[in-house]
């Protein structure tokens, strides 16, 4: 199962942010992070997190800085800022909303469900 | 090692098919190249060969295409050429470079206008002395555009030292002649001075490289954007005038002074400099507008001069060529070589000739046909009324545009039949060059004692 292109666009932000709000981090390291996370389901390219980190840069939710930790490369590296912290915030309470809506839509199916087969097996 | 080597040689590859892309710059490639590196790492980690670890992680990395796609989709601004007058922080270097331009392009700006107002200092007025304001317009900028140039481009010497003693001459010949503000050659100096000396700009311009065609291309190109730059600088200077007028009237200041005195002038002569290091910090940022505009106005203009003599053949009227009329036509003349000049800048070399080279030819010899009728007309006038020099400036010019254009018409002819080549028409119009200027300075320099300086 691959998880639908307009679904991952629409959670990239607020996951992106999550990362960042956890450390600081950059590119390679967010992108592998999410992959474990889902397990390789979330088809996350360079084309998708790049954009949209300096997406986010311009909004001002994140800043970036080129840095050489000891013994690694130079590398840019992104930090959430305040505002990002915001908007994380923000972002978690209508993923909430739509997640809770959803599981009560799945638990109320999953509780009515042997109602609406009970019949079709009782007529066969 | 030599593994090692192979895989920095592969991402170095990598990297130049990056930075083609517009939509990539050089912080975006370093950021890719972390990503990539860091995949190729982890591959490597895992067992992979360096090399086969590569080609996995470009794979991964999916189409440069796309992914130029992805960072347009939120960058679209670079697909917009533009133009950074302070640099980013992409390439240091070239900032520190276009920032010490900015810096010598604010003091020579500077430097013309403090000097048009530094005659002022010894009684002269702005209103009142056209006689030595006029022929001295062109010594207030010009030289300040030529430093600018010399500065950017460090010729010798030698080189240096002849820009100098050009000025001075220009300089002595506008002011040693006692020439009365109302007589024609104030004018004429006026005009031909500027002509003489934005010659001696192009000479800044090329500099050490005066003798090659190609250099000397590149300076017409210059000279009709840097047109076009000041042209523009100028529409922004008299909405700024306007509302200087306008706002300072409310609150009951006339700021009449001010403008005419201070804002005109100084502005004027540093929009020059201006317009000269727009031209050269916008190169190739900026699609050349002189190219587009001939592209737009040679067909218009073809039309129009057969319409006029298809119309002149029909009434078979005669031309009136009182007065102002020879001037006129040796606009018109300018005009046609400056369509021609444009056109010719902005074409590649090696293409053959097309449709718009035969409109050219079209343009060019009707524009030859209307002058030659022009001047079979006025010939008689001239020793009716006896030469000014006026006429005599006027007549040398037209016979120096009808050198040039029908030479041209020959050439483009010629290579609209294939039998010349395209680069003999650009040698031509560069070669001609310092044709304009030997005629420039045999007008500001002979001319007044010629005519007894009347």
């Amino acid at each position: 199962m691959k998880v639908a292109k307009d679904l991952v666009a629409a959670s990239a932000t607020p996951m992106v942010l999550g990362i960042l709000a956890e450390e600081e981090s950059y590119g390679y390291a967010i992108l592998r992070r999410i992959n474990e996370m889902s397990g390789g389901e979330l088809d996350w390219t360079e084309g998708l997190l790049y954009p949209l980190l300096h997406r986010l840069e311009r909004l001002g939710h994140v800043e970036s800085s080129w840095q050489s930790v000891a013994g690694e490369r130079r590398r840019k590296y992104y930090r959430i800022t305040d505002q990002g912290l915001a908007e994380l915030a923000e972002q978690r309470r209508q993923w909430d909303t739509v997640v809770d809506a959803l599981k009560e839509i799945w638990l109320g199916l999953g509780e009515r469900r042997p109602m609406m087969a009970l019949p079709l097996e009782g007529r066969a | 090692m030599t593994a090692q080597e192979d895989l920095e040689e592969q991402f170095a590859q990598w990297r130049q098919y990056v930075q083609r892309r517009r939509e990539l710059v050089p912080a975006d490639a370093d950021e890719l190249e972390d990503h990539l590196r860091g995949s190729v790492d982890e591959l490597v980690a895992v067992g992979l060969r360096p090399d086969e670890a590569f080609l996995v992680a470009v794979k991964r990395m999916g189409s440069l295409d796309e992914l130029s796609r992805e960072f347009a989709q939120e960058h679209s601004e670079r697909l917009w050429k533009q133009l950074v007058l302070t640099g980013g922080t992409d390439t240091p270097a070239a900032d520190t470079g276009s920032r010490r331009d900015l810096w010598a392009m604010v003091i020579c700006a500077a430097g013309a206008a403090v000097s048009i107002k530094l005659p002022e200092l010894f009684g002269m007025s702005l209103e009142r002395d056209g006689a030595f304001y006029g022929p001295n317009i062109s010594l207030f900028a010009f030289p300040w555009l030529a430093a600018f140039l010399a500065w950017r481009r460090q010729p010798q010497p030698r080189l240096i030292a002849i820009l100098v003693g050009l000025f001075v001459l220009g300089a002595v010949a506008a002011n040693v002649y006692p020439l009365a503000e109302t007589s024609q050659s104030v004018v004429i100096t006026a005009i031909h001075l500027t002509i003489a000396l934005w010659m001696v700009v192009g000479l800044s311009y090329v500099a050490d490289e005066w003798r090659s065609s190609r250099r000397r291309m590149d300076f017409i190109r210059f000279t009709g954007e840097c047109f076009i730059y000041f042209v523009l600088i100028a529409l922004g200077g008299g909405v700024l005038i306007a509302f200087t007028f306008g706002t300072f009237n409310a609150i009951g200041i006339n700021p009449e002074v001010f403008a005419t005195q201070w804002l005109m002038p100084c502005g004027g002569v540093a929009a020059i400099v201006v317009a000269g290091w727009l031209v050269e910090a916008k190169q190739s940022v900026v699609e050349n507008i002189a190219p587009v505009l001939t592209r737009l106005f040679t067909p218009l203009f073809t039309a129009v001069l057969l319409g006029f003599l298809i119309a002149f053949g029909l009434t078979s009227g005669a031309i009136d060529v009182e007065r102002e009329a020879l001037i006129l036509f040796d606009l018109l003349l300018v005009v046609v070589l400056g369509l021609l000049l444009y056109s010719l800048s902005a074409r590649d070399p090696l293409a053959p000739p097309r449709l718009f080279d035969k409109l050219q030819l079209a343009l060019v010899v009707s524009a030859l046909a209307i002058d030659v009728l022009v001047l079979l007309q006025i010939t008689g006038r001239i020793s009716e009324y006896g030469t000014t020099p006026n006429k005599a400036a006027a007549l040398g010019e037209n016979v120096i545009l009808l050198a040039n254009l029908a030479w041209s018409a020959w050439l483009l002819f010629r290579f609209v039949r294939r039998t010349t080549p395209f680069v003999t028409l650009e040698r031509w119009q560069t070669g001609y060059l310092p044709v304009y200027a030997a005629w420039a300075w045999i007008v500001v320099l002979v001319f007044p004692p010629l005519f007894s300086y009347f």
